[in-house]
Formats: structure tokens, sequence, C-alpha cells
């Protein structure tokens, strides 16, 4: 069926997937109506694809260096941007983006233009010079570029600090949706989401991961757009919602204001009835409701995050050319736009099909007891995702009366809109596929950068390419236990910890990243220096704002790397000015780097 | 290759100069177009929410959070990659497509 080269079967191979994968949605369906349990659908959909993404990651099992650090280099461009999407997009965009813009409105979506914004930053001051320098790891970079140990080990410093921040959050998340698809208890389904992360990434390190995460960019982008333009069609909507929603939009802020958002406040002692973790809508849907240096400062330090995470920026180690990276990075935002262009679509018909009384679906202003008898109000409070309480006790629901947790936006409007239960199952399974491809790419460049950058380049230079494949595997089995344990305690939700990993990346290596290209005096103390200081004042300054300083300048615990990436700034330059020049090889290098022709800085294996 | 053959030096490094300059004020162009859409417009969310630029219907700062820039971003990396691979192809600095 498939003759010739792996590479070039690429198209043929991952459209029948896709079709394979259609036509298991319609048996699921066709399984619906013949009386197969939602439970049953929930398990298949997710016991399926799981088992698809690890038959993958074992036929690309690998025992080669450079098939295993960046995939063999072979990787085409849009399937680079693919996997790039998946890798990109965690838990945190599937599940909780669309109920953080149902909840906060226009100060959300400051989030969709960092989150996208950022790309620009990746495609012109430094993807293409990393691909060109041929490195395995971004500490690599950092490594060779500044020269010694020192800098190498502080860019795995900032690496482990910023990933393992982020890849807690995304095994919480794999934890999350095995534990309610697969009935078991969280603290058990955290370890089976471990194992079938493990079972992508182990056998064939970058090479595996990029295949599965093409597969699971698939799923998750089915998953997402297909209730979407379900609902609006449901709805009368409009047949193509991103283009059609605006009479909706209006629509939400007429019912806001019948209904009297923001006027009513719930009491203290009211709120505390409503369970931890779930919230009322607050804040308009489409108004400018926060000030524009709020809104700026976290895209800004979104932006810069995105450009120093070493998962994404490694994916762009695995095109062919530098010319391929350039332009992968173009198709990646793509395929990223593809769902955050979708979820304020999803937010506004979720919020619509909830608030208006001219909709069956509508609840609010109906009477409590009517909404307590419904089927899935009953599951979702059941879930602890759903409550609504009689506050003033006038038998109505009222707006404020109504609590969901961020989550539901995503899981639970399919069935409140009315589809059919085999949704409700492919939107798990695509958000266990965003976590996943997520939580696969930040623990392989974590064990990646301690085995490569620690063990091979300064514990052991000597070790053979099987001994060094074997550490690089150890490590990856002991970063993933060691952030399923820490999952297991549950000490931050999803979303914070994932803005976190962005600051801390900010605060320690943008600088020494773009600076490492851009300016040729940028040395290795300087570079030392703004990497640690970087981090160091970053976290100062989180820790103390958490302990009730006020800050300065508006910066607020979500943003702390703006503080971080300036001290970083600063004190690179200064130190470099300083301390002496980088030699001459050094000066050649980053010559050669800034041109795309040519042979790489490292060699092929290395 | 021949890059590196010293000879060539002095001729090559003012052509690779060249180069870099070309690069560099593509890259000015470029991060000026994004600060625009990505930090610029929004010290202006309020202005934009009255504004009587509607587009497809949207309020203007509600269409520029989810679709407006985000969507500009998109566009402006493939110009920006074009432009580049323009200049590298105008000195010689293009790969070879087995590279």
């Amino acid at each position: 069926m498939f003759k010739g080269k792996f590479i070039d079967n690429l198209p043929k191979i991952y459209g029948t997937y896709t079709g394979g994968f259609l036509v298991f949605i319609i048996l699921m369906a066709i399984a619906e109506q013949a009386g197969m349990s939602a439970k049953l659908i929930g398990i298949f959909f997710v016991a399926f694809t799981v088992l698809i993404y690890a038959l993958i990651g074992y036929l690309s099992r690998t025992m080669q260096t450079d098939a295993y650090y960046v995939a063999g280099r072979q990787v085409p461009t849009v399937f680079n941007g693919m996997a790039t999407a998946a890798d990109w997009m965690s838990g945190a965009s599937f599940v909780a983006m669309a109920g953080g813009i149902y909840f906060k409105g226009y100060g959300y979506m400051a989030l969709l233009v960092g989150w996208t914004g950022g790309y620009v930053l990746v495609a012109s001051l430094l993807a293409p010079y990393l691909r060109k320098f041929g490195c395995y790891t971004v500490p690599d970079f950092i490594g060779t570029r500044y020269g010694g140990n020192l800098a190498r080990l502080s860019a795995v410093i900032v690496l482990t600090v910023a990933s393992f921040t982020y890849v807690t959050a995304q095994i919480n998340a794999t934890g999350t949706i095995a534990s309610v698809a697969l009935d078991i208890p969280f603290n058990i389904a955290v370890y089976v989401g471990l194992a079938s992360i493990l079972m992508c990434s182990m056998l064939g390190g970058m090479r595996a991961v990029t295949w599965t995460q093409v597969a699971q960019y698939i799923v998750l982008i089915i998953a997402y757009l297909l209730p979407v333009f379900w609902i609006s069609n449901k709805m009368g909507a409009g047949v193509f919602p991103h283009l059609m929603l605006a009479d909706e939009v209006a629509r939400i802020a007429e019912l806001e204001a019948q209904f009297g958002l923001g006027e009513v406040k719930n009491s203290a002692a009211d709120l505390k009835q409503v369970p931890k973790g779930l919230a009322g809508i607050t804040k308009a849907h489409s108004e400018v409701n926060t000030t524009p240096w709020k809104f700026i400062s976290l895209a800004i330090c979104m932006m810069a995050g995105t450009a120093s995470l070493p998962h994404v920026m490694m994916r762009y180690f695995t095109t062919p050319s530098v010319k391929a990276a350039r332009r992968s990075v173009g198709w990646s935002l793509f395929f990223i736009f593809l769902l955050y262009s979708s979820a304020p679509m999803l937010a506004t018909l979720s919020k619509l099909s909830l608030m208006d009384p001219n909709l069956a679906t509508g609840i609010i202003g109906k009477s409590i007891t009517e909404v307590q008898a419904i089927d899935w109000y009953q599951n979702w409070n059941q879930a602890n995702l759903m409550f609504v309480s009689d506050f003033n006790g006038n038998g109505t629901l009222e707006l404020n009366e109504f609590f969901m947790g961020g989550k539901a936006v995503v899981l639970a409007t399919p069935e409140i809109a009315g589809l059919p239960y085999v949704i409700s199952g492919l939107v798990a399974a695509g958000g266990m596929a965003a976590a996943m491809s997520t939580a696969d790419g930040l623990v392989l460049a974590i064990s990646n950068a301690l085995s490569h950058d620690i063990y091979y380049k300064m514990i052991n230079p000597k070790a053979e390419t099987a001994k060094r494949l074997i550490v690089a595997r150890v490590l990856l089995v002991l970063i993933g236990f060691a952030g399923a344990t820490i999952a297991a305690l549950e000490i931050q939700g999803i979303l914070g910890s994932v803005i976190w990993a962005f600051d801390f990346a900010m605060s320690g290596l943008f600088f020494p990243l773009v600076l490492g290209v851009w300016w040729k005096r940028a040395n290795a103390q300087g570079a030392v220096a703004g990497m640690l200081l970087g981090l160091i004042s970053g976290t100062a300054y989180l820790i103390a704002v958490r302990n009730g300083y006020p800050g300065f300048w508006g910066v607020t615990q979500l943003t702390f790397g703006i503080i971080g990436s300036l001290v970083s700034l600063v004190s690179m330059v200064v130190v470099s000015l300083l301390t002496k020049a980088p030699d001459a090889a050094t000066q050649r290098m980053v010559d050669e780097v800034r041109v795309p022709s040519g042979k790489t800085i490292l060699g092929k294996q290395h | 290759m021949f890059r590196l053959l010293t000879y060539r030096e002095g001729k090559k490094m003012s052509k690779q100069q060249q180069h870099w300059e070309k690069t560099r004020t593509l890259l000015f162009i470029t991060l000026a177009i994004w600060f625009v859409f990505s930090i610029g417009i929004f010290f202006f969310g309020a202005e934009m929410e009255a504004s009587s630029i509607r587009p497809l219907g949207y309020p203007l700062s509600y269409y520029m959070t989810c679709q407006g820039s985000l969507g500009i971003f998109v566009v402006l990396i493939f110009w920006f990659a074009n432009r580049q691979e323009k200049i590298d192809e105008e000195f010689g600095y293009t790969e070879r497509e087995d590279d």
C-alpha cells in the first residue's frame, strides 16, 4: 500500500489515519444509537486514540542520536507545523481557554494575542538561526555560542525550572481527563496518563514524539472544531461561526443588561456555599474590561515566553533546512490559529445557549427546581463542575446564581446544546491528545537537556551512543515520575502554572538567546549573568508578590517575567561590556549562523 | 563551502555584511508591524470598542483580539519568510534542497 520512503508517503499515511478516525467516530455514533452506554463510549475514545499513539511511538523506535534528538532532521515543513501546533496547544489551550474567555472576556483574550504573536518573534529572531546552528537542544546552542560549562549549566537550570512547572500542569490535565473518561480516581489516573505519555516518547525520542504529535493534532483539531460548527448550525447562528457570530455577541450584551450583570453582587456568605473552583459570570462578554497596561503586559510576557520555551524551539531543529524552519513557523501558527480563533466562538455559543430564554437550552430565568431536574445539570453538578443556588429566595435562577468550572465550557457545552454523547467522547479524546502532546514535548526537552548537555557534554564526553541513549531514556522516565508525583499533589491550577512557565522561560532565556544571534559582543560572562540574575530576580518577585508585597509598575504574579527579563537584559549587557569581547572564532561562528547556506556549526552526529 | 577559503575573505565579508544589513532591515520592518498589532493597538482598547469600524459586525476591539491580530501574525510570518528567501537568493546564500 505504501511504497517507497516513509517521509514521501506522509500525506497518504496521515490521510488514511484521518479517514480511519472519522470512520471510528461514525461507528461510535452508530453504537450510541444502538444503545452503547455513555461511559463505554468515553472509554473507547480515549483508549483507542492512546493505543494508536503508543503504536506510532513503538514503530518510531530508534538507536541513533540524531533520530532520537532531532528526528533525523527530515520532518517536512507542513508536518512540522502540525507537530508544533500539538506540542504548543496544551491541556490549557484545549480545555481551559474557552472557559477563561467565557468568564473574563476581553481581558483574558490577551492570552490569545500573546500566544500567537510570540511566533513572529520565533520566526524572525530565533528559529532559522538556531536551525543553522545544528544544535540538539537549546542549552547546546547557549553552551557552544558562549562557550563554557557554566553557560550550558545555567541554560539547563532555566530550562528545567520553566519546563518542569509546565509539565506538572500537563500531567495533571491528562490525569483529569483520564479519570473522568475511564472513571478511575485522580491519583491513579495521573499515572495512567504518565504511562501513555512515556509510551509515545521513550523508544523513539524526538522522532516518535514528532509522528505522534502530528496524529494528536489531527484528533484535537477535529475534536475542537466539529462541536463548534455543529452547535452554531444547530442554534441557527450561522454555518460558519467565525464569520457570522456578530449578532450573537451583540445579543449576549443585550441579555447581560437585561439580567442585570454586575448589579447584584453575591454576599461572602452566599459565595461560601459555591464549590471551590467554580465561578459565575461577572465580566461582560465583549466589553473592554481591563486597563491597557494589564492587557499589554500579559501579552508581552506570553510572547517573549513563547520565544524562550525550549520545547517549542527544539521543534524547529527537526526541519531539513533553515528555509524550512522559517516557513514551518508560519504553518505552526496557521494550525494554532485554527483552534485559537475558535475558542472565543465556542465561549459565545456556550454562553448564549445557557442565557438566551428564547432557546430551549437557556436556563437563566427558569425556576430553580426545573434547572435542578435537568439531566446534564445533575451529571456536571456531580462532577463538581456546575452549581446553582437560590440566593435571593425568589425561586428563579438569576445570572449571579449560576456557577460553572472553567473546564465545563469545553467539556459540557456539547451536552448542554443537545449534541449526541459521541461528541463528548470525542472532546475527551481531543483534550487527552492536547495534554499528552505537550507533556511529551516538555518531558523530552528536559531529559534531552540533562542527558545531552549535562551527562554527555559535561560528565562523560566519551560515552558511546548506546549508553547516551539509555541515560536519556532513564532520565525521561524519572522526570515523568517526578512530574506525576507533583501533579498528584494538586498544588496549583492548570492555567496558573502554564503562565508561570512562560514567565520563568522569559526571565532566564529570552535575551541570552536573542542576543546570542543578534549581538556579536555578547559573551559568556554576560550570558551567565543574564540567565541566572534574570531567573533569580523573576522568582524573587513572584515569591514576594505571593507573600503580600504589592509590587510595582502594575506587574503581578502572572507577569513577573517583565521584571526578570529586564534584569536579565541589563545585567547581560553591562557584564558583557565590562568583560572581554568573545574571541575571533566565536565571532566567526556568529557570522556563519547568520547565513542560511553551508554546513551547520555542529555536526550531524555530535 | 568556498566561503571558508581565505583569499576570498575580504570580498566575502562585505557581501556578508550587505546580506546582514538587508536581513536586519527586514527584521525591523517585521517587528514594527508585529508591535502595532500585538501591543500598539491595545493601548486604544476603549477607542476601538467605540469605533464605527466593525469587521463582520463585531466590535473592533473584540474582533482584533479573537481573529484580527492572530490572522495578521500568520500572514506576517509567511510574508517575512518570502522576503528573507529573496534576500538569501540575491546574495547566493540559498541552501541546496538536499542539504
